[in-house]
């Protein structure tokens, strides 16, 4: 089923089939979540607000709230202010949330609503907090969206106040799971060093089950750290797509230099995100990452035979993929394949060329492969019916190109709908790599493991 | 703590969409906007048409517009075809900047042809969401030229988001649908053929009734739209009568098709074993034919057998349970009470997205003294009725489920993520087995 695609590849100018991306809000909405005690507000029409909350649910199977501008017609033809106003008014009263983060829609983008002058003659409570982010949906992805989200944090609320910088760091994680984020506080409390790291999903996308209904998680930055951020010594931004632009605003605003790595995937970029800290902060690296790194090395090397020469296609939002395709070649992998649906190369934003990143990755390695950035999941699914690939990399979606080729299939990014427990756990630092090569030999051995002959099925692998 | 003051907190404003029963003599209010700066529930004018339409399997499902509406709804319904899949995939303009400023008809225009020739369909639908409406994209235009050029249907669906709720998406789904019904000239006259209104066919359901009505002698002309397709949509005119399934949705149609096309029309519900035999025994008795009146009694008497004795078995380990139910439409709601009391559950709490006055007040009938009754209803309301009225189980959609969880609720979930068939005898045993499973799990002790 689902083979509605055909093999030979013809240009296309029409929009696009099965994307790889969705729509700048949701990023939004999703950095807003890491803000502790935030309510992340939808300023459109009501559908946004609950495509984005079922969507987020369906992922991290939390509850997710948010609340919306509920636009009419009306609000369309006049504009969203006495919506957005109301909306303040009402948000405040009656879920009294700390920080109240507004992204607006297509919608209101196109009508032209002035958020920050709305905000200034809105009633916002005493001590409590309006911030905001543009967000057209008609450029970029949910990615641009969590960028602009996250640098809408910055604007608002982190300032210099200190003379001298103090001896902390800023992380700006990225678009990853909150399983990813408690990783990587691990790796830099493992590090001794002071961190803030916003926005911080953890405690929040994944809080425990406790009998007792709470509106606002334990979890999530806090506005004084953010605050405080100002006074960092370093930001280290991971991932360009998600998190540079942000500290690049931090960098001009609060004169904190920025460092932008690669998200921390894989040995390399686990290496490089501890040699800057190291650097940063004049620090040994622990025993405990010594040893988790010399481990994984093991592992690699334990199981290098399964991995060498295989061809992979892997598809997602550009900062995890850009770190999949370094890990898996350093596995002896050929990432032959690779897409993001997300745009290189978007209207205002700083971030680099995807393709570029890719490209010089694999030919490092002899490798000449198909990359894109701004592609979509038909194009993915005529590259691979025109090179197959021994692996499928990418988001729940890929489950139609791995069912149609009968390709063993991992499942790596946002959204994943289709399974449970991957928002808990990392794919970040050298722990997040060894779950790496579990679930990737998992899926190619148990695949070699059905199509054994009778003969060739083996014990021991 | 703030949760317990947004609980102990209702709006002002939200009051009158709330009641308890034997509380309050005034009619529940529904049907209006909601209040800006809700954490509603509520989906848009889109989500109403696509999902109503979506179940069409061999049609290009074109959205016109940015790339996140499609994204969302690529795939999500979980209807079942016996076919093509043409439905399952995802087609978007991808609006971007410069089409928002020079509007987007050209690429639309582009689209549809890069689609037909790589497709074939027989049957385009564009769907048109929030920011055509503002950019004034004609739709219509583009739309009639594109089935010119191709000799084949294209449909505009007019389901920009901001034009009312969900219910105006269906209303826009329905007059797409009526734009493709013409009659073809063979109207058969009083013949046992009927169209099945409102059923999407998730987890195979239509497939389910249709055969039940085959052993009445009654054949089911099309379903919409479940496992529809574009041929046999076009023949809606052939059947003598339309039974409605959700009502919420496609009640519409069938009003419209009556007065167009003379074709009248029944409210049928084929959830629950009670409702089940009432819409058999209330299609046979229109047809006025004794055979297929002691079909139907064949027929649900066999059935009933076959299940009955699993529903006891279901209902000894429920008895005295309390369900809490939030859906979208007022037709399933009703139906759940019924079905619940048929294994021994009191419905405790039970709101709606987008009910209409006359089905809250059968529900306000239905419901015992003291349930609480609520329309358009938040999270924080969710929870505050579900604690104060103990529910053990809440029914819902994707949304409400970890809310339920969260709370150590159990859950089942009555809409798109349904994995088994929740119609007809087979279904109400599936629902009992749903409700059991979730509600007697042993993970509620580790709460």
């Amino acid at each position: 089923m689902l083979d509605c695609t055909s093999k030979e590849i013809r240009k296309r100018a029409g929009g696009a089939i099965n994307p790889a991306k969705t729509c700048q809000p949701i990023g939004a909405m999703y950095a807003a979540l890491g803000i502790h005690k935030c309510l992340p507000h939808s300023h459109g029409s009501q559908g946004c607000c609950s495509y984005h909350r079922m969507h987020l649910t369906r992922h991290f199977r939390e509850p997710v709230m948010a609340s919306t501008s509920s636009f009419t017609e009306g609000a369309s033809v006049f504009g969203g202010s006495a919506n957005l106003k109301t909306a303040i008014k009402n948000v405040f009263a009656i879920y009294n949330p700390d920080v109240m983060a507004v992204h607006t829609t297509c919608l209101s983008e196109t009508i032209g609503d002035d958020i920050p002058s709305i905000i200034k003659t809105s009633e916002v409570p005493e001590g409590k907090l309006v911030i905001h982010a543009n967000t057209p949906s008609y450029q970029g992805s949910h990615i641009t969206g969590f960028s602009n989200m996250v640098k809408g944090m910055v604007n608002y609320l982190s300032r210099a106040t200190t003379e001298v910088k103090k001896e902390q760091v800023n992380i700006i994680p990225g678009f990853v799971n909150p399983g990813d984020m408690r990783e990587i506080k691990g790796i830099v409390e493992a590090m001794g060093i002071k961190y803030i790291m916003f926005p911080d999903t953890s405690g929040v996308m994944d809080s425990p089950l406790t009998g007792r209904s709470v509106m606002y998680p334990g979890g999530g930055a806090k506005v004084e750290d953010i605050a405080d951020a100002g006074n960092s010594k370093i930001t280290l931004a991971l991932g360009s797509y998600a998190s540079s632009d942000a500290a690049h605003l931090l960098e001009r605003n609060c004169g904190v230099p920025e460092m932008v790595l690669k998200t921390p995937i894989g040995i390399k970029a686990t290496d490089q995100f501890l040699m800057a800290l190291r650097q940063g902060f004049v620090k040994k690296i622990p025993y405990q990452m010594e040893e988790e790194r010399g481990q994984l090395v093991d592992i690699l090397t334990d199981t290098h035979y399964h991995f060498h020469g295989k061809k992979a296609a892997l598809f997602g939002d550009p900062d995890v993929v850009i770190g999949l395709t370094e890990f898996l070649l350093s596995m002896g992998m050929k990432p032959v394949h690779v897409l993001t649906g997300t745009p290189g190369g978007v209207i205002g934003a700083t971030v680099g060329d995807f393709e570029k990143e890719i490209k010089e990755l694999l030919s490092i390695s002899g490798i000449d492969g198909r990359v894109k950035a701004g592609g979509d999941l038909f194009d993915l699914h005529q590259w691979i019916k025109n090179e197959p690939v021994d692996l499928l990399i990418g988001n729940t979606y890929g489950k139609y190109i791995a069912r149609a080729e009968d390709i063993p299939f991992v499942r790596v990014g946002f959204p994943i709908l289709d399974r449970s427990v991957h928002s808990y756990l990392p794919i970040v630092g050298y722990r997040g790599a060894m779950r790496l090569v579990e679930m990737i030999s998992g899926a190619l051995l148990d695949r070699a493991d059905r199509d054994a002959a009778e003969e060739d099925f083996e014990l021991v692998m | 703590m703030a949760t317990a003051k947004a609980a102990d907190l209702v709006f002002e404003e939200r009051k009158d969409f709330i009641m308890t029963k034997g509380k309050q003599k005034k009619n529940l209010k529904c049907d209006s906007d909601s209040l800006a700066g809700c954490v509603s529930q509520r989906a848009c004018v889109y989500c109403g048409a696509r999902v109503v339409l979506n179940p069409i399997t061999d049609a290009v499902h074109l959205v016109h517009g940015p790339i996140g509406c499609s994204s969302y709804t690529w795939d999500i319904r979980g209807s079942l075809t016996s076919g093509p899949d043409l439905y399952r995939f995802s087609f978007s303009t991808d609006l971007k900047e410069e089409d928002v400023i020079f509007g987007g008809e050209k690429k639309l225009a582009l689209a549809i042809d890069e689609l037909v020739e790589k497709y074939h369909p027989k049957l385009v639908l564009v769907y048109s969401t929030c920011i055509v409406g503002v950019i004034g994209d004609d739709l219509e235009a583009v739309c009639k030229a594109a089935s010119k050029k191709h000799g084949i249907e294209v449909i505009p669906v007019q389901s920009s988001g901001f034009i009312g709720n969900k219910s105006a998406g269906y209303r826009a789904a329905c007059d797409a649908l009526l734009r493709l019904i013409k009659p073809d000239g063979i109207r058969l006259k009083k013949t046992s053929s009927i169209n099945y209104l409102g059923d999407f066919n998730l987890a195979g359901e239509v497939w389910i009734i249709k055969n039940y009505l085959r052993r009445l002698g009654i054949h089911v002309n099309v379903a919409f739209t479940g496992d529809s397709r574009f041929e046999t949509l076009k023949t809606a005119t052939r059947a003598s009568l339309n039974m409605v399934q959700c009502a919420g949705s496609m009640i519409y149609l069938a009003q419209k098709m009556e007065e167009i096309y003379q074709i009248p029309y029944l409210n049928i519900s084929f959830l629950g074993l009670e409702d089940t035999a009432a819409s058999l025994r209330k299609t046979a008795s229109f047809f006025n034919d004794e055979s297929i009146t002691a079909s139907a009694e064949e027929l649900i008497k066999k059935e009933t057998a076959v299940v009955m004795e699993d529903i006891r078995w279901y209902k000894e380990k429920l008895q005295g349970k309390k369900a809490a139910i939030y859906v979208g439409g007022g037709f399933k709601a009703i139906s759940l009470i019924k079905q619940f009391r048929e294994i021994g559950i009191d419905v405790v709490m039970i709101g709606t997205q987008t009910g209409r006055e006359e089905e809250y007040q059968t529900i306000n009938d239905l419901v015992d003294e003291g349930a609480v009754v609520l329309d358009d209803a938040n999270p924080s309301e969710l929870e505050k009725f579900m604690v104060e009225k103990g529910a053990h189980l809440l029914v819902g959609g994707v949304k409400e489920r970890p809310l339920a969880y969260k709370l150590g609720v159990a859950f089942i979930d009555h809409n798109h993520d349904r994995k088994h068939p929740l119609s007809g005898f087979v279904g109400a045993v599936n629902f009992a087995r749903e409700v059991y499973s979730t509600l007697c799990s042993p993970v509620w002790k580790y709460v």
